[in-house]
């Protein structure tokens, strides 16, 4: 079945490509695009270089994905080396995007992805937002049509698991083995808590993330008391924090979405028992959003999340030129954590770009396949985040600053975190 | 549901003790489950009394919300026999644009000064919202469509479910936001030797109040009495004298009142609005008039609660017992699960009118 499709498509291009490279003065296919198993994406004598992104960018976790977004243009604005608020080229051949919406959840994910793959002149993805719209949904329809697709902010560890690892999937965000670890290690060390409790939305990313943090907690000699779970779009938890409070924890790590997160924790400051215990939560809370939906409840809380203060690469120019270019383009302070980690996976495809493309005449020929083995092939890319080492399994950011934020004022994002952990990859 | 007249008496005899047999075996499975899984359940002993009694006030609280918003689709029912799916965001449009007033006390300290006041001019801005899209939607919407087949309004309103959805997004943003904290809300009454929340106090017997109002306007005013009427007989009302299309503005205004209210008690329970925020309360408000009997003002209150109490204590009682990991994962499926029992035993709900009367 496989190969015979494959056969198909690769004829199909081929004959495509011999009509197009018919048109063109040039006339005819670089070798390296028919022997490509994908072919390549023919950019014409003048046009863009196409580049879409699916991310989060409406909804209660819009800012989520808007933030990373922003990261994205911002990289193409800074390859030409200003902020100017103008593109930069690659071979004479200017960026632009195709912005689709990930919806945070497996349905987002997939029409987002299908109206991606519909377009012929995508040549990767910065996307998803939620782990949820990657999983088995978008990773799995970019990669079968040999469309790369980088996250700046799944941290599911399902996602780079060899298992269900997709060929042509990416991430520089952290994997949350790294994150659930730290946060195990911040509430059993720092805060001194013996006992725990988990709440999840049976996201990929809660599920996975809870399991890491409950896994380290109890190897540390801590105790779980309960781990149960919610469901999304639903509004009364009263049920589930009762359950908790009825063998009241030192903890409670409920890493789940802006909406859910934010009922969650205006709900736990009036449950009986819950008066002494520590509520938790992670990057997908780490956002101006979350903030606003759960409004005073959430002062005093933790947040934990990539540590925006200690980034091990360019530290100076994101405290400089990029904050300040995202200031001006954007209005004010980024309203999530990812923006950094966006503008790495955009580096990132721009190099492996320039790597592989095939300048012929005025057009540019990019091989699907081999832009893929390039974005694998990253290794000692100095981004802001750190520095980038892709492994085999897609993930990229193999050592990384994890840090635990306690909200002071629903107005604003903490600014420096309380407790910061660097913790690398096995 | 019963097998037609003109069918044979052999399949007859076939058909009816098989879907029987189903159906009896069926609930004893499910009334099984519910009582093995709750015995265990109470013999671990994970639950104080304390936290039972929560359990059960969080249920009512919730449950007189769902009961107020399922007023609505019960009334226009009664009325139209037709369901209204857009009333969860009647519901939504009265909350979210009272947010903006909550909003400005809440920054100009006037909210903590003048609590009662403050809510009060919430309140009326939510309902009148409310009303203000309830009575809208019925002239724009379902008026044109008042002669065509069932379905199609049943169709219209949920397009106009979505557009009010999607426009209030436009409007106000996508972001959940959290309403400014009213201190006089905040902390416990103790009532009886209990501690409960003051919110679920407040929503509770304001719930009752309002179903009282609306109880005595439907039985004793002139307008209420043609609401009836239409009910009964939409034609033989209007050889009457009665102004047909006037009763029926009133109901949706009516419905859209209790829904504003709805949405303001519902705000003092869970401190959050968003534009899809109707979607769920709404779904499960209908769930509630279905049970309690649709048309029945009465049921729908029974009904409310009934969900809600359903749905708090549910997952807990008869799951944890039996060992389900992340049982409140679960509590739409006992809810709904208990929601099909009734309806399998009675299915007009529990104060329906039998099912030829619709028609």
């Amino acid at each position: 079945m496989r190969t015979s499709k494959l056969w198909r498509i690769t004829l199909l291009l081929a004959v495509l490509a011999l009509i197009a490279g018919a048109c063109t003065d040039s006339g005819g296919v670089p070798a390296e695009c028919e022997s490509d198993a994908f072919g390549c994406v023919e950019v014409g004598a003048g046009d863009p270089i196409e580049v879409g992104t699916l991310l989060v960018i409406t909804g209660p976790n819009a800012f989520l994905g808007q933030d990373s977004q922003n990261g994205v243009v911002l990289a193409a604005d800074y390859l030409d080396g200003t902020f100017d608020q103008v593109n930069g080229e690659i071979d004479g051949h200017v960026i632009s995007f195709n912005h689709q919406d990930d919806g945070c959840s497996a349905d987002g994910g997939q029409s987002g992805a299908q109206s991606l793959v519909s377009d012929t002149a995508i040549v990767a993805v910065i996307g998803t937002s939620c782990s949820s719209a990657a999983l088995g949904v978008a990773d799995k329809i970019l990669s079968d049509r040999g469309i790369a697709l980088i996250s700046p902010s799944n941290t599911g560890p399902a996602l780079t698991e060899p298992s269900q690892h997709q060929p042509f999937y990416l991430r520089t965000a952290h994997n949350d083995k790294l994150q659930g670890a730290a946060v195990a290690n911040f509430a059993y060390n720092e805060l001194g808590a013996r006992t725990a409790a988990t709440i999840h939305d049976g996201s990929p990313y809660a599920d996975g993330l809870q399991q890491v943090f409950a896994d380290r907690f109890v190897e540390l000699g801590g105790e779980i008391t309960v781990q149960d779970a919610i469901q999304v779009g639903d509004t009364d938890f009263t049920s589930v924090l009762t359950t908790v409070a009825a063998n009241p924890p030192d903890v409670l790590y409920y890493p789940i979405f802006v909406a859910e997160g934010g009922l969650i924790t205006q709900q736990a400051r009036q449950t009986a028992g819950l008066e002494n215990t520590t509520l938790i939560g992670s990057d997908g809370m780490l956002t101006q959003g979350f903030l606003d939906a759960a409004g005073e409840a959430s002062i005093g809380m933790y947040l934990s999340g990539p540590d925006l203060s200690a980034f091990s690469g360019d530290a100076a120019f994101y405290a400089g030129a990029f904050k300040t270019a995202y200031a001006a383009q954007f209005g004010g302070e980024p309203g999530a954590a990812f923006h950094a980690h966006s503008y790495d996976a955009a580096n990132m495809l721009f190099k492996a770009i320039e790597k592989v493309g095939i300048v012929d005449g005025d057009a540019l020929y990019i091989p699907r396949t081999a832009l893929k083995d390039a974005l694998f092939e990253t290794q000692g890319l100095v981004g802001i985040t750190g520095t980038l080492n892709c492994n085999a399994d897609g993930d990229c950011q193999s050592t990384a600053t994890i840090g635990v934020y306690q909200v002071e004022t629903p107005d604003s994002l903490p600014a420096a975190p309380v407790y910061s952990e660097v913790a690398t990859l096995e | 549901m019963t097998a037609p007249a003109t069918s044979s008496r052999r399949l007859r005899f076939e058909r009816l003790p098989l879907r029987r047999i189903i159906l009896i075996s069926l609930s004893i499975a499910i009334v099984y489950g519910v009582v093995a899984g709750s015995a265990a359940t109470l013999r671990m002993g994970t639950f104080t009394a304390a936290d039972w009694r929560s359990l059960v006030i969080n249920g009512i609280a919730r449950g007189s919300v769902y009961a107020l918003i399922a007023i609505g689709y019960t009334l226009v029912y009664g009325i139209l026999f037709m369901i209204n799916f857009a009333h969860g965001e009647v519901f939504m449009s009265g909350a979210y644009t009272a947010f903006f007033v909550a909003v400005a006390f809440g920054r100009s300290g006037y909210l903590n000064a003048h609590p009662l006041v403050s809510i009060g001019a919430i309140l009326i801005v939510s309902m009148v919202t409310s009303t203000l899209v309830a009575v809208i939607l019925e002239r724009v919407a379902y008026r044109p469509l008042r002669g065509a087949p069932r379905l199609v309004p049943l169709i219209t309103a949920i397009g106009a479910s979505f557009f009010l959805q999607y426009t209030f997004r436009g409007l106000y943003g996508a972001q959940a936001r959290a309403y400014p904290t009213i201190n006089v809300l905040q902390g416990t009454w103790t009532i009886f030797g209990v501690e409960i929340l003051r919110t679920q106090v407040i929503v509770v017997v304001a719930a009752i109040l309002l179903w009282i109002a609306l109880f005595t306007f439907v039985a004793k005013t002139r307008t209420g009495r043609s609401m009836r009427a239409v009910g009964e007989d939409r034609e033989i009302a209007a050889l009457m004298g009665i102004n047909v299309d006037r009763t029926i503005v009133a109901t949706f205004a009516i419905g859209g009142a209790l829904a504003g209210a709805a949405g303001i008690l519902y705000v003092f329970l869970f401190n959050q609005v968003i534009f899809t925020m109707g979607f769920f309360p709404g779904i499960k408000a209908f769930t509630a008039a279905v049970l309690g009997g649709i048309g029945s003002v009465t049921g729908a209150a029974m009904g409310g609660l009934l969900l809600g109490v359903l749905e708090a204590v549910g997952p807990n009682l008869f799951l944890t017992g039996v060992g389900v990991p992340s049982p409140n994962q679960l509590q739409p499926v006992v809810a709904f699960g208990i929601l099909v029992l009734v309806l399998i035993f009675l299915p007009g709900g529990f104060l329906g009118a039998p099912e030829e009367k619709r028609a």
